[in-house]
This record gives structure tokens, C-alpha cells and sequence, in this order.
């Protein structure tokens, strides 16, 4: 198992409950995981970093060999996988959960250095630090300057949940600011819900600029915190950039990634379709209807173990059907969801017809604050199922 | 004794290559997205509080939406009868272990 995420640290473990002979070795390069899921709070000062790390003491109790490498090399032939000490390790499946990294040659400007002064906080941990600090440290009156990229990206409602809570610190803290948030698409996530809330919570506070009206950031000039689009330019007091991205580098060392930069799997047992006897869960890949959060991971990660499990002990994995939800807080007692139930179909996970859906427009506040309360409660089961 | 040999290796043949997933039903995993199964005093109910019957209920109540539910309404419209009674039954299994 390479990758010890919401997917990975998952499957490693369900792989060792389902059959306790299945020798499984975890190989992540952090010993401590950072959860991205709630991290917004953690940039409004709502929540503690520390509260979002978790590490692999209960994964190792499991019975799984927990490796705190990089993987330098991938040998789909030999079925081993390169340690940067040297160490090779022989498999008989492999899973990779490699998540996602960041694309620093999309957007002309940014790239690694430029993100410690436009942070991009997509990653949770040093970053997500740096831009709470930057919105400390803004003047009352100033301007935050946001940008979200095209599909396919991690966390589909991330950017506008992240929006809705820095507009909560700017209302409380600094109520003269404002938050633009310039976007390479014209519609996201759970649309209607969040402009329903900004109107109600935030009125004239977040102006989101869709990509047919000059979104696109074509441009950032770091020394000015400037964000140029195809219509002309924003100047920020504190800029965060969410840049597109693509699975995480060992996914190209697996072999696993097509040319669009993701893993296409069989829907089923999450087999690489480019690479017999690797399977990939999570962010990472191509799946369909399913949107790349850590409930998703979570819900890959159930089905691919079994499927893993089947395939050892020469079985066929059954069709399977999938759940996601993700919650997103527009304010501490406000949160609003989506939900999607999921089946294979034309080599892909798609949406059961007449299932899923978001939170009810009309809905009385009462239901907002359940589902704030229930967002909690979903971070507190999950990540205790994974690393607890 | 003999015959206690055949019984056992016939029920070894049964299970060993056996080419049936040990799977769990269509969907039941990702229930664990947000439900226990032993009782953890959250907000989500825990699945092992439920018998089988109790649950079918409430999965074809939030169906047809004749009970109200934040998300459960929303998920309950992806299963069948048939799907929702395996989940059903197999963590009323699950309970009982």
C-alpha cells in the first residue's frame, strides 16, 4: 500500500481485518497525516492544526507494517517497490493512494516559492498556517483575493467553503474587508446553497467572478500579490491560490496515470487499467461521477480491500455500489452537503439515477445547524475508523 | 472418523475455491463513512442499535420520504428493496458477532 490517506490507511487496515494472513505494509512518507477535511477552519481560526493530525500508532497496532519512506521506483514487471534507502519491497498487488499534488506549472508565476507568499493551503499543515497568519496579520478594509481552478480538482466545494469561512473571520474580525474569488469555472459545487448563504450570512462581503466573466487567472505577480485574468487584474492584501492538479508523483512511477495526469481504474476492483496488479484509490483517479473527497477515499477504500482479498485468494470481486457525502460549513452552525450513490457503468463509477443530491434550498436554520453538527461527527467517526 | 474426514474436506472444497466475493452487500461498506456499528453515543445513530426489520423500515421510510431526514432521504433513493434488506440483514449479522 503506497499512501497512507483517508484511502490508503483505510485499506491497508480493512485488508488485515478481512484476512489476517495477507501480509500488508503501509509505505507513507509522513508520520504524521494532516486532514485536509475541515482544515478551512483551521484558516479561520475556528479549529487547531493539532487537531488534524493523526499518526499510524493504531494502523502498526493492526498488524500492518508501517514504512515511513519515499517510493523512488515502482517495478510493475518484478511486482517490487524502491525505497529511497535502497530497501526493495515484493508485492503481490499493490495499492497506491497517492492523493494529489499541486500543479506549479499551470498558472505562469506560481510555483513552489511563490506559494509562501500566495499560499495555496491545499495541502494541509505548514500552509494552512501561513494563510490564517496572513489574514491575522490583514488590515480591517482589505482585500482577499482567491482563486479556484478548473475540474477535476480535490475537494469540489472546498474553495467556496473556504470562501464562506474566511468571509466568517473578515465579518467578525475585520468587517471592512471584502473576498473575491476568481474562478476558471462557471458553476462548482453546491452553487445555489452557498450563494443562497453568502446573500444571507455575508451580504456584499464574497464577489465570486465566474470564468465567462474574466475568472481565469492567467497570471500571479508575487511581488505585488497580483492576480491577472483575461480581463484584467486584482491586487490582493492576502492571496490564496488553488492551482489545478493532478495525481501525486507516484502515480507516474507506478505507471498507473494517463496523459490527462489521473489513474483510470476498473470500477470494480479499482484495478489500474494501464497496469495489471496495481489498484488505485482516492483522489487520484478517474471516477466518474464520484467527486475526489475523503469520504470517496473512504468508500473506495472498503471496496477496493475486498476486491483486493477476492483477487489473492482467487475470487471475483462483486459489483459493487458506493456512497459519498461531504459536508461543507458556510458558517460554524451552518453547514450544507452533497450526497451521490454510485455504480460501475461504461468502465466508470456513475451516479445511481434519482439518488443523491444537496441540501434543501428552503431548509429552516435548524437543519443547517444539523449539519454542521453532523459534519463533526463525520470527522470525528471517519478519521477515528482510519487512524484510531 | 471417516465419515467426519469426507464432511470436512467437502467443506473445505465448498469454501476454499469458492469463486464467490466475501464481499459485503452493494453499498453496506460505505455506510461506515459515517456510522459505527457499536453504540459511540454520536449524533449519527449506530448501526448495531438497529434490528434488520427496524432498519428496512427507516430505509423505505427516507425513500419515500415519509420520514424526514437531512441526507439519509437523499442516499435511500439508491438502493432497491432487495439491496436495502442484504444491508439490513448483514449488519443485524455483524451485531450479533
Amino acid at each position: 500500500m503506497i499512501g497512507g490517506g483517508f484511502g490508503g490507511a483505510s485499506c491497508a487496515r480493512l485488508i488485515k481485518s478481512e484476512d489476517r494472513d495477507i501480509a500488508v505494509t503501509l509505505i507513507e512518507a509522513n508520520s504524521t497525516y494532516i486532514a485536509c477535511p475541515f482544515s478551512n477552519a483551521v484558516i479561520a481560526g475556528l479549529r487547531q492544526l493539532e487537531q488534524q493530525k493523526f499518526g499510524y500508532d493504531r494502523v502498526r497496532a493492526a498488524g500492518i507494517d508501517v514504512v515511513h519512506r519515499k517510493v523512488t521506483a515502482v517495478d510493475t514487471k518484478q511486482r517490487t517497490v524502491r525505497l529511497e534507502d535502497g530497501k526493495q519491497l515484493a508485492y503481490d498487488r499493490l495499492v497506491v493512494a497517492p492523493g494529489v499534488e499541486l500543479r506549479f506549472d499551470a498558472i505562469p508565476g506560481y510555483n513552489e516559492a511563490a506559494a509562501e507568499l500566495l499560499p495555496h493551503a491545499w495541502k494541509a499543515g505548514e500552509q494552512t498556517l501561513l494563510l490564517r497568519r496572513q489574514l491575522e496579520a490583514m488590515k480591517d478594509g482589505g482585500v482577499v483575493v482567491m482563486s479556484a481552478p478548473a475540474n477535476p480538482f480535490r475537494c469540489p466545494p472546498g474553495p467556496y467553503e473556504r470562501a464562506s469561512l474566511i468571509a466568517h473571520y473578515l465579518k467578525t474580525h475585520k468587517p471592512r474587508s471584502k473576498l473575491i474569488l476568481l474562478d476558471a469555472k462557471d458553476a462548482f459545487s453546491k452553487q445555489k446553497l452557498f450563494e443562497a448563504a453568502w446573500k444571507e450570512l455575508y451580504p456584499g462581503l464574497i464577489e465570486w467572478v465566474s470564468l465567462s466573466s474574466g475568472g481565469n487567472v492567467t497570471r500571479v505577480e508575487t511581488d505585488t500579490r497580483t492576480f491577472v485574468t483575461e480581463f484584467g487584474s486584482h491586487v490582493a492584501d492576502v492571496g490564496n491560490v488553488i492551482p489545478p492538479q493532478r495525481a501525486a508523483a507516484v502515480a507516474a512511477l507506478a505507471g498507473v496515470a494517463d496523459q490527462t495526469g489521473w489513474c483510470p481504474v476498473d470500477p470494480v476492483s479499482f484495478e489500474s487499467t494501464l497496469q495489471p496488479g496495481v489498484h488505485v484509490i482516492g483522489d487520484a483517479i478517474i471516477a466518474g461521477g464520484m467527486p475526489k473527497s475523503a469520504f470517496s477515499a473512504n468508500s473506495q477504500a472498503r471496496v477496493c480491500a475486498t476486491a483486493v482479498v477476492d483477487l489473492l485468494r482467487e475470487r471475483t470481486p462483486a459489483t459493487p455500489k458506493l456512497i459519498n457525502t461531504c459536508y461543507s460549513l458556510v458558517a460554524p452552525d451552518y453547514g450544507i452537503s452533497i450526497a451521490g450513490v454510485y455504480q460501475p457503468a461504461n468502465g466508470l463509477l456513475t451516479d445511481v439515477p434519482g439518488a443523491g443530491g444537496v441540501s434543501p434550498l428552503d431548509a429552516p436554520k435548524s437543519v443547517r445547524v444539523q449539519e454542521s453538527t453532523y459534519a463533526e461527527a463525520w470527522f470525528k467517526t471517519i478519521t477515528h475508523s482510519v487512524f484510531g | 472418523m471417516n465419515r467426519l474426514m469426507h464432511t470436512l474436506v467437502a467443506a473445505t472444497l465448498v469454501v476454499a475455491p469458492g469463486l464467490t466475493s466475501a464481499a459485503s452487500p452493494p453499498g453496506a461498506a460505505s455506510c461506515l463513512g459515517c456510522h459505527t456499528v457499536a453504540v459511540d453515543g454520536g449524533p449519527v445513530p449506530a448501526l448495531g442499535s438497529f434490528t434488520a426489520e427496524q432498519m428496512v423500515t427507516a430505509m423505505q421510510a427516507f425513500r419515500s420520504g415519509s420520514r424526514s431526514a437531512t441526507v439519509m432521504n437523499r442516499i435511500a433513493k439508491g438502493f432497491s428493496d432487495e439491496e436495502i434488506k442484504a444491508i439490513a440483514d448483514w449488519y443485524a449479522r455483524r451485531k450479533s458477532k
